[in-house]
């Protein structure tokens, strides 16, 4: 009998807003586009704040920006585009109309098409493209006192308003959750490679989500505020639809909510009371052009992107190419790599641990690298004490955590007195106790049948060290007691 | 010697150069004379007297000192419309729905004129929104026409208008989107240029309907005009509309019209032309030819579908313009007990808006919609550039264009105001200049039967304001028709 899944087959197509975090102002005005951190509405000025009579003057790196996006990801970059007004009320906006760009009524967004190529988790390579990728002004930002549904009040802060977004458009092509997250981090490495942003800011890449089953309506999740949250909304709302489908009740075409407080999907609005934004070319801007000798110079600031970069560290560094691959899924990860190689010189050692211990830390916390507190040179140093035999490899990775919080490994190991024990007649020590308290397995070992009741008494004097005997010595030394 | 409101602009600043006068004597006879008038033609919406006082005391100074390049425009009193932005002082668009608001921001033109020395001396009645042709429509109530307090003084710019023409300042701001500165300027017996698109910065111009307004001058004469616009115009990296082309000398005029092609428009002299405005026209063209300039018949056969086009580009804009005010930021909010901020807005926007600034919100935000905007906002672009052509074609075989500015002059107050679309009709003359984006100009030439002036509209080609002007300046040279100030009992 077939499952669930292949009864039951998906299509996800995400719309990513991008904020391009490495310009300096703002899409249309000269305000800072650093508000992050500041006091509310103080990063505004009257053409942000949409105060009569002012106008808009795009930010002609914005274009430099999405061009060199589009360049990355294949897309076709348009020689020609103006900008749209798009209409709707709503408090976050200051003039309740958003610039944004269209790609009906004669206007083309500055990139068509595109694709990506990304691994999944299990290890597949997949293909997705894009319809288009637009740039667009941000509105401000509403604020709630918990769950949008109970607060009582909004407060509005119009610092955000009017820094620039690229939105980055699929196919349904994605078909789970999971591909949903591998394919936004593949995207956020070629963005972070690119160069344009930053995205371990807040609310610097968000989401919203179109899910529909074969057959059945589609519906549209906003406000996914990062890709952490992105996996949580998706399984959510396939989760509501199957029970939807499954007890014979029919999908309605609708835009829904994610709400992060209570981890569910809300209702917005239903198709009929669906927003006719009216959108019709921006008067106070003039059409845009890129051509040939332009586009020529936007493609020379290109900087090497993810998978020549994957390529390079294979050759450079003699590393597997799933390695590379793993490292270089976050920008961050391989600039951290390659610092650290250049003060250790072992490319695989560095690899390792970094794939091994450090990976497995933030994926518990679900933190990119960049969002720690860990320099290449704590790893370095860490390695070093292995190495030079100061500590042993499982007390290094009992340091990984403290290393996250921006603790250097010799102050951890002065600190938590871990040195490495080769002193043999400590270790002799700690030996007879492990053969008084394991009579029956020592008995074993001498039988020889099972090899692994060696590492039993290997293991039983590391707990007693807590990881700290040396576990040459130790070997030895058990092996002589036998 | 002649009073002081008697000068044009011009002669003002020859006179303050000369000593024969001060600045501050200038602005205290202005605002004396403001005060005097103001109860009967209400032009003005707000007063600048304590701060244009002292800025006069302190033109006197900088006058006084010997040496250095003195400002064009030093100690000249300048009347800015209600939907510039003036720092400091209110910007209403006299609307009820920007009441309380006051713009902590300069337009561009205006920092340029107060750059050159000019000093605002108050602000000016529009209809509401620059929507209107009347200047009725206004939440302050209606300004008089000071040849006739019982006539309208055109609009929307009236209030800037009627103010130049009962001499209340030498110069004065209006905004012309399709006809808002050669209505009134044609009305009121004064000159008003409508320059290019793209020939001023509308930084700082309340927008209507972006794609066709222009700041511009009004004055008594061409010559002043062309010394204001000459200051105002030029890039501004706020308006990506502006563009970047040198600015001529405007004020200096033409050598002669000798030889100058004038294209007489048919479709200007059709039916609904007045009979005594035809003729006041007719005399003035009369005029250019006896200076030595040519007429020829020239046809805009698309001109027709103007008013259509015209209102459909306007109201779709302004839809979307006028968007912005829903109260939460500035200006006057209706709060609600209960309900969200859609109630607010509604509420905000209903009791904040007049009757035809909400007619035209409707009209096109129903033609913006989905299924209509083809049909109606796309048509009209295409129709626009139609009758640009029709003007492109005609202005390649003469210098300049020749019509009325109206096809009547200022009717009875409450008389057409509760009638949009013979109100619409007033207009039939002046849009089709801003569909095109050319530069045009009204320039008086006469009087109708009952003694109310007549305005000569003359359009140039694009960017060819000071062939426009100087048209404009030969006529008043020969007519002098500035010299007449209506008997408005000051």
């Amino acid at each position: 009998m077939a499952s669930d899944d292949d009864e039951m087959k998906v299509m996800i197509g995400l719309e990513v807003h991008v904020q391009l975090t490495k310009l300096h102002t703002k899409m249309f005005c000269s305000c800072s586009s650093d508000y992050r951190g500041k006091e509310p509405n103080t990063v505004t000025c009257a053409v942000c704040l949409g105060l009569p009579g002012t106008l808009p003057v795009l930010n002609k790196r914005a274009i430099e920006f999405a061009t060199l996006l589009g360049i990355a990801l294949n897309s076709k970059i348009q020689e020609s585009m103006f900008f749209f007004r798009k209409n709707y009320y709503y408090p976050d906006m200051t003039k309740n109309f958003q610039i944004t760009q269209y790609d009906k009524a004669g206007g083309v967004p500055i990139c068509v098409g595109g694709e990506l190529t990304f691994t999944t988790g299990k290890n597949e390579r997949r293909v997705v493209h894009f319809r288009r990728l637009h740039l667009e002004e941000d509105p401000g930002k509403l604020q709630y006192e918990g769950s949008i549904t109970t607060s009582p009040y909004v407060y509005v802060d119009y610092n955000r308003n009017g820094s620039t977004l690229v939105e980055c458009v699929t196919e349904p092509e994605l078909r789970s959750p999971e591909e949903a997250r591998a394919f936004l981090k593949k995207l956020r490495s070629i963005i972070e490679h690119v160069g344009i942003a930053d995205l371990s800011l807040e609310g610097s890449m968000r989401c919203d989500a179109n899910i529909s089953y074969k057959g059945h309506a589609r519906v549209e999740v906003k406000n996914i505020s990062s890709m952490k949250e992105v996996e949580r909304a998706l399984n959510f709302e396939m989760m509501r639809q199957k029970q939807k489908i499954k007890s014979g009740v029919e999908i309605v075409q609708e835009t829904r909510h994610w709400d992060e407080v209570r981890r569910v999907t809300i209702s917005l609005r239903t198709k009929e009371t669906e927003k006719d934004y009216r959108y019709f070319p921006e008067p106070d801007l003039v059409p845009v052009t890129i051509d040939a000798k332009e586009l020529k110079r936007i493609k020379a600031l290109l900087p090497e992107l993810p998978d020549a970069r994957v390529l390079r560290f294979v050759k450079q560094y003699q590393i597997p190419a799933y390695d590379a691959e793993v490292l270089v899924d976050s920008k961050s990860m391989a600039d951290f790599y390659e610092a650290a190689i250049k003060m250790f010189n072992d490319a695989k050692d560095v690899s390792n641990w970094l794939m091994g211990d450090v990976a497995r830390r933030l994926n518990e916390d679900n933190l990119d690298i960049s969002e720690t507190k860990i320099s290449p040179k704590a790893l370095v140093q860490m390695l070093q004490m292995i190495k030079d035999g100061t500590i042993t490899g499982k007390i290094g990775k009992t340091l990984v955590k403290d290393m996250l919080d921006g603790t250097m490994p010799a102050d951890l190991v002065k600190k938590q007195n871990v040195k490495r024990i080769d002193d043999e007649a400590i270790l002799q020590k700690i030996i007879d106790e492990v053969f008084a308290e394991n009579e029956n397995v020592v008995k074993e070992v001498k039988e020889g049948k099972n090899p692994r009741t060696f590492e039993f008494l290997v293991g039983q004097v590391m707990k007693k060290t807590k990881g700290q005997a040396d576990p040459e010595v130790t070997r030895a030394l058990i092996k002589k007691r036998l | 010697m002649a009073k002081i409101h008697e000068n044009t602009a011009t002669e003002l600043l020859l006179k303050l150069i000369s000593g024969e006068t001060t600045p501050v004597e200038v602005m205290a006879h202005y605002l004396e004379r403001i005060g005097k008038l103001e109860p009967k033609i209400h032009a003005l919406t707000f007063v600048n007297k304590d701060n244009a006082m002292k800025e006069a005391e302190k033109a006197d100074k900088e006058l006084k000192k010997p040496k250095g390049k003195k400002k064009p425009l030093l100690g000249i009193p300048l009347i800015v419309k209600e939907c510039i932005s003036t720092a400091g002082m209110q910007t209403t668009c006299c609307s009820k729905i920007l009441q309380g608001y006051v713009p902590p921001y300069d337009a561009t033109v205006v920092i340029r004129l107060k750059e050159a020395g000019a000093i605002i001396i108050g602000k000016s009645n529009m209809d509401e929104f620059a929507m209107g042709s009347s200047t009725e429509r206004s939440c302050y109530g209606p300004t008089k026409n000071p040849w006739d307090f019982k006539k309208v003084p055109g609009g929307s710019s009236g209030g800037s208008g009627a103010a130049i023409a009962a001499r209340e300042a030498p110069l004065a701001l209006g905004s012309d989107t399709g006809g808002s500165i050669r209505c009134p300027a044609s009305y009121c017996g004064v000159s008003g240029i409508k320059s290019t698109y793209g020939r001023v910065s509308r930084y700082g111009l309340v927008a209507y309907a972006n794609s066709l307004e222009q700041i511009g001058p009004i004055a008594t004469t061409a010559r002043d005009c062309a010394m204001l616009l000459e200051i105002m115009a030029g890039k501004d990296p706020l308006d990506s509309t502006c563009v970047d082309m040198p600015v001529d000398q405007y004020s200096k005029g033409l050598q002669s019209v000798k030889g100058l092609k004038i294209g007489i428009p048919k479709e200007f002299f059709a039916a609904g032309l007045k009979d005594d405005v035809k003729s006041a026209i007719d005399k003035g063209i009369d005029l250019l030819k006896s200076l030595g300039a040519t007429t020829t018949d020239v046809s805009l056969p698309s001109i027709k579908y103007s008013l259509p086009v015209y209102y459909l580009i306007a109201m779709c804009e302004a839809s979307s313009n006028l968007a912005r005010f829903d109260g939460l930021r500035y200006g006057a909010r209706v709060d609600v007990p209960k309900g969200n901020f859609d109630t607010v807005y509604s509420k905000t926007r209903q009791e904040g808006f007049g009757p035809e600034v909400r007619r035209r919100i409707i009209l096109g935000t129903y033609a913006l919609s989905a299924g209509y905007y083809d049909m109606f906002y796309v048509k009209a672009l295409k129709a626009r550039t139609i009758i640009q052509d029709d003007f492109k074609k005609a202005l390649a075989k003469v210098d300049v264009l020749i019509g009325p500015t109206m096809p009547t002059t200022a009717f009875d107050i409450g008389t057409k105001v509760d009638d949009p679309l013979t109100m619409y009709l007033e207009d039939v003359l002046t849009v089709p200049i801003n569909l095109a984006g050319i530069p045009s100009m009204s320039v008086p030439v006469g009087f109708d039967k009952g003694g109310m002036p007549v305005g000569m509209q003359i359009m140039g080609n694009f960017f060819k304001e000071a062939q426009v002007l100087g048209v404009g300046m030969a006529i008043e040279d020969k007519l002098q028709f500035h010299k007449k100030i209506p008997p408005v009992g000051a």
